[in-house]
Order: structure tokens, then C-alpha cells, then sequence
């Protein structure tokens, strides 16, 4: 059942965007929000929705990381800190820890800012940095944050980290263990990205990153303050995986250093690679089909194979799952499943 | 309107520039020519901050531009081409132009999130104003084109709509007939021609003497660095410096 909600998204963002007609593509949308919003009605089966609601976490943090790496190219493998940094705020000011219980609804807009202001102040000393060598100074601070949490013992628990956080309540009511009032914040939190994602991206915001992207020198020629504008990028990329963070945390009632390690980084660029970076359907894509791998084909062939009598773990072998699915991509589809147009071209010149 | 004064610029031993003084007059086509390494593009590069003098003082209408960041100048109304061409590759020829506007538009991050009236009126007009500049240079039918995909030609005049777009006071081509055929040498002669119709300045490099001769009014000639000559180009083409530089001194 888990793989029709997976499988058919997918199958409707991608049919959605082979058509240029506005009407169908909107039809095809459509079918997809409503079939996600009724979803919980049919089908009881929290599992489900807990997987559905893990899935949109991801796509929340692709989106956040498009915005760096797609859309002004500067390219981050770090990006996990920031979600650590929304978990955490989360974990802090809405447990026992120090006793302070901040809503839910005002943590996720505080994480966000919170979020944004260490994209900025992360993102100022990496700005003369271009390509390889920005790629590894952000990987080092991707490193360095979930190090701080882990030392940090007396204010985050250390290696522990800090459990039993706050249930977040809606008018009154608590969300209690069930996975479904956080799918719905997810797919509110969802909306709420792609509609920011679409506005930037046409705008001027939008338009001096994909100058940056393109030419950094000619750029600044234009008038365009780069330094300004790649902090807007690393901010605003950054504020998506604090909401993250904080849905996150708050359903596993739980945050702790190793969940924002690298490989967390390495998994949401992944998504980037897989679905096509810069184009916004196909970075949701990525996310969707990564989180089916990881979350849903591992677990199912571990199943199978103790059925079969075989002890093998396959969710450790998942660094060799996404290996072999990005190699393939890269030798039958460089662009990703869903590139964008400029991406398509790019590609097409560099191969002749 | 331009105007340096005793500008050099040093890389370790080599003076690419040296002691260098010049002024252009506002409402004119300048140029400097000389020969390959005389440190031609060394000056575009000082005025428009990518290299910083290593002494001397540049003023743009009488304040000092030296060691302010390239995007200021720009903002400040000197817009330039670069002798390779640097457009926004994948980026279409109109929102090439609409880069080039970035300076003169008003919408913040959150007009940006939010699409806000105030950016969608905004972003309609600046559109409006893109269209134009890609008529005014010739290139109406390839609004949507890539950069890259344009024939070069076609390139260099994106370029050229690009700079304009920052409303610039001053602008700089830098070898704009590069590659040019003799056709396209005299449309782009016609252009620059138009350009100044405009009330801006023209300031260029440019290697053809046939069109540097034909529509500059002023030329600053340098060789290794200095400047040897400055004119009316009936002047400079008579100077026996100039002549020595281009076709060498005759022997003793």
C-alpha cells in the first residue's frame, strides 16, 4: 500500500510536468493534492503516515537545499547542520531539559529564523570560496555542528542527546504518538516551501542567483551585490530545514547528535542529483524516491530475505544503494529524472 | 566625466600599467588602442574594480572610484563587454538583460518570497524595458534563446543590450569587432553611433583601426604600459610613436 502512495506521486509529478498545458498540468496537481489531503481517511494505517510524513520532511529539506545548490550553484554538503540546528531548537525549548515549553507553532517560526541566521553566519566566512573548495569548507562545518551538540553535554545531553520532548497540541489538542497530525503539518509546511521556492525563482532574487550561477564576475558588473545575495541563499535554503528540524524532532520526541550526521548531507544532495537540480518537481522527486529506498525497499528486503533465511542487514548497504543509483543516473540520465531546462543544456553542450 | 590620474598597476615585476593619465569627455566616443600587452584591458579592469591600482587615482564626475567594489561602480552608471564574451549562459537573452537591470530594481527578499504588487508591477515594467533593449540592438526574435545558443555576433550585441540595462552613464567595450566580418564591424560602428545618441559615453578597446578611426573622437594610445600618444585620430595616426609602436622603430 505504501508503494501506491510513493510510486503514484511520483508517476503525477512527472506526467504533471511532461505536460506544457497549463490545464492538464493543473488537473494532474490537483488529483495529487487531494488524493494526499483525503488519504488519512481511507487508509488507518498510521504506518503509513508516518513514512508519508518522514518522506515530506526530506522533500522540505531537498527544497531548502535547491535554493543553495540549484538555484546560486553554490554547492553545500553540510546542509544536515542546519537541520540539526531547527531539531535542536526544538529539543531544547520544548522538553524537561530546561524545563521550558515553548508551543510547537511558535518553535517552527523561531527554528526558521534560527535556521537562517546560522546560514548566514556559516555562509559569511565561506563567500570567497568558490566550487571544490566551498564544497569542503561546508562539509566541515557539517562536521563541526553535531560535534557541538555532542559536547556540549550539560545543555544538550551529549551523545544522548535529549528525549521525551514536548507533544505539540492543536487548539488544545495534544498530537499525541500519532504519526498523522505531523503528516499534515508536513503537507502544509510543503505548500508553504514550493510556494516560496516558485516566487524566488521568479524573481530578482531568483534571477542575480542564476547570474552568480552562471558568471560571478559578470554578475557584480551588473550591479548585483553577490556577497549580499549568496547570504540570502545559504539563509533562506537554510530556514526550509529548520522547520524540518523541528517537525522532526518533534515526532521522534527525540534529537540526538548521529541523526545529522554526514550521511545526511550526502542523502539530501543525493535527492538533488537524482531528480534533477535547480528544477523544483524534480528535486520533490529525488526526495520521494531516495526516502521509498531508505525507508521502504531496505526494511521490506530484510523482511524477505530473513524470510528466505538469509541474515543479511540491507539497510547498512544503503551508501552502496545510493552509489549504484547515482552512478547509473550519471551514466543514462546526467541531467537527473526531472531537470530543469538550463541544466538539460548544460549538459547537452558539455557532452559535445 | 572619467578621469584618471597617474595610475599604474604592478603584477610582481611586471608594470602592466604605468603613471597612466587620461580623461574622457562626457558625450563622446573615446578609445585606446595599442599594441597586444600594452595594458589596455589592465585599465577597464582597474576602472571597474576587478584589479585594484597600485597607485594612482581613478574619479568618475569628479568622485573617487578606486577601491570600491565592482558593484558599486556599476551602481554608480559604468557598465562594460568583456573581450571574451561573459554573458549568463543558460540564462535566456531577455533575462540576460533583466540581470543587467538588477541595479536600478527595488524589490527586496520578501517582495521576492511574497510576489508582492509592488515586484509583479516592477517586473512588468523591467520587462518592458528589456524588450526594448533587445530591439534597439537587433535581437528582437531571440528573447527566449539561450545566451549560448546565440551565433556570436549575436552574443556580443547581448552583451552590449546587458550593459545597457544598467543605465549606465559610461559604458566600456572592451574589443567589441573582435571576430566581427566587415558587415557586422559597421552595424556594430552604427550601434555605438546610436549608443551615443543616447547620451552615453563610449569608452573602448578596440584593435581595427578602420572602425576605431571612424568613430572615436579622442584616442589615448599605449604601449607597454605608458601612454605615448592622445588625440583626434588624424592626430595619433600621424604621431611617429604611435607609428614606431605598431610597426616597430626603423633600424639605425
Amino acid at each position: 500500500m505504501i508503494y501506491a502512495y510513493f510510486l503514484g506521486s511520483i508517476a503525477l509529478v512527472i506526467a504533471a510536468q511532461r505536460f506544457s498545458e497549463p490545464r492538464v498540468r493543473r488537473l494532474l496537481y490537483g488529483i495529487l493534492v487531494i488524493a494526499l489531503l483525503g488519504a488519512p481517511l481511507l487508509d488507518r494505517n498510521d504506518a503509513t503516515f508516518n513514512v508519508l510524513a518522514d518522506a515530506g520532511i526530506f522533500v522540505l529539506l531537498a527544497l531548502g537545499l535547491n535554493i543553495v545548490v540549484g538555484f546560486a550553484g553554490l554547492l553545500d554538503l553540510g546542509y544536515a547542520a542546519f537541520f540539526a540546528i531547527g531539531a535542536y531548537t526544538y529539543g531544547m525549548l520544548a522538553s524537561p531539559q530546561f524545563g521550558i515549553h515553548i508551543p510547537f507553532w511558535i518553535l517552527l517560526f523561531l527554528a526558521a529564523g534560527f535556521a537562517a541566521l546560522f546560514g548566514i553566519i556559516l555562509g559569511a566566512p565561506t563567500l570567497r570560496l568558490r566550487g571544490d573548495y566551498l564544497a569542503i569548507v561546508t562539509l566541515g562545518f557539517g562536521e563541526i555542528v553535531p560535534q557541538i551538540f555532542q559536547n556540549l553535554t550539560q545543555y544538550t545531553g551529549g551523545p544522548n542527546g535529549i528525549g521525551a520532548l514536548d507533544f505539540p497540541t492543536f487548539f488544545g489538542r495534544s498530537f499525541g504518538q500519532s504519526a498523522m497530525p505531523y503528516y499534515y503539518v508536513v503537507l502544509a509546511l510543503i505548500a508553504l516551501g514550493l510556494f516560496f521556492a516558485h516566487n524566488l525563482r521568479d524573481s530578482r532574487l531568483g534571477r542575480a542567483w542564476m547570474a552568480i550561477r552562471e558568471d560571478e564576475l559578470a554578475a557584480r558588473h551588473m550591479g548585483i551585490n553577490t556577497t549580499a545575495i549568496k547570504l540570502a541563499a545559504f539563509a533562506l535554503g537554510a530556514s526550509f530545514s529548520g522547520l524540518a528540524g523541528v517537525v522532526f524532532a518533534a515526532k521522534l520526541s527525540l534529537v540526538s547528535p548521529d541523526l545529522f550526521g554526514f550521511q545526511v548531507s550526502v542523502l539530501i544532495v543525493s535527492m538533488l542529483v537524482l531528480g534533477g537540480m535547480g528544477n523544483i518537481a524534480g528535486v520533490v522527486v529525488g526526495a520521494l524516491v531516495l526516502v521509498l529506498v531508505n525507508n521502504v525497499v531496505l526494511p521490506q528486503a530484510n523482511t524477505l530475505a530473513a524470510h528466505a533465511g538469509i541474515h543479511v542487514d540491507f539497510t547498512n548497504y544503503h551508501f552502496f544503494i545510493y552509489g549504484a543509483i547515482l552512478v547509473a543516473i550519471m551514466l543514462f540520465k546526467p541531467e537527473g529524472l526531472l531537470p530543469s531546462r538550463q541544466r538539460k543544456e548544460e549538459l547537452r553542450h558539455a557532452a559535445t | 566625466m572619467l578621469r584618471l590620474e597617474g595610475v599604474s598597476k604592478r603584477f610582481g615585476e611586471l608594470a602592466a600599467v604605468s603613471g597612466l593619465s587620461l580623461e574622457v569627455q562626457p558625450d563622446t566616443i573615446s578609445a585606446i588602442i595599442g599594441p597586444n600587452g600594452a595594458g589596455k584591458s589592465t585599465v577597464f579592469n582597474m576602472i571597474t574594480a576587478i584589479y585594484r591600482p597600485t597607485s594612482g587615482k581613478i574619479f568618475f564626475e569628479n568622485a573617487r572610484i578606486d577601491g570600491l567594489p565592482t558593484y558599486r561602480i556599476a551602481a554608480l552608471g559604468i557598465a562594460r563587454t568583456f573581450q571574451n564574451i561573459r554573458l549568463f549562459s543558460y540564462m535566456a537573452a531577455l533575462d540576460n538583460v533583466l540581470a543587467g537591470e538588477d541595479a536600478h530594481l527595488r524589490a527586496r527578499i520578501w517582495d521576492s518570497a511574497f510576489h508582492t504588487p509592488r515586484q509583479r508591477q516592477e517586473e512588468i515594467e523591467a520587462r518592458d524595458r528589456a524588450r526594448e533593449l533587445l530591439r534597439f540592438v537587433g535581437l528582437e526574435g531571440v528573447t527566449h534563446t539561450y545566451a549560448s545558443n546565440l551565433p556570436y555576433g549575436s552574443q556580443r550585441r547581448l552583451e552590449i543590450a546587458r550593459a545597457l540595462a544598467s543605465r549606465p552613464k559610461l559604458l566600456l567595450l572592451d574589443e567589441p569587432a573582435a571576430g566581427m566580418n566587415p558587415r557586422e564591424k559597421h552595424e556594430l560602428g552604427e550601434l555605438i553611433r546610436a549608443i551615443r545618441e543616447r547620451g552615453i559615453t563610449v569608452f573602448l578597446i578596440e584593435h581595427d583601426m578602420g572602425l576605431v578611426m571612424t568613430i572615436s573622437e579622442q584616442i589615448t594610445v599605449l604601449d607597454h604600459g605608458e601612454r605615448i600618444a592622445h588625440g583626434t585620430p588624424a592626430h595619433v595616426r600621424n604621431d611617429p610613436r604611435v607609428i614606431a609602436a605598431y610597426l616597430g622603430t626603423p633600424a639605425a
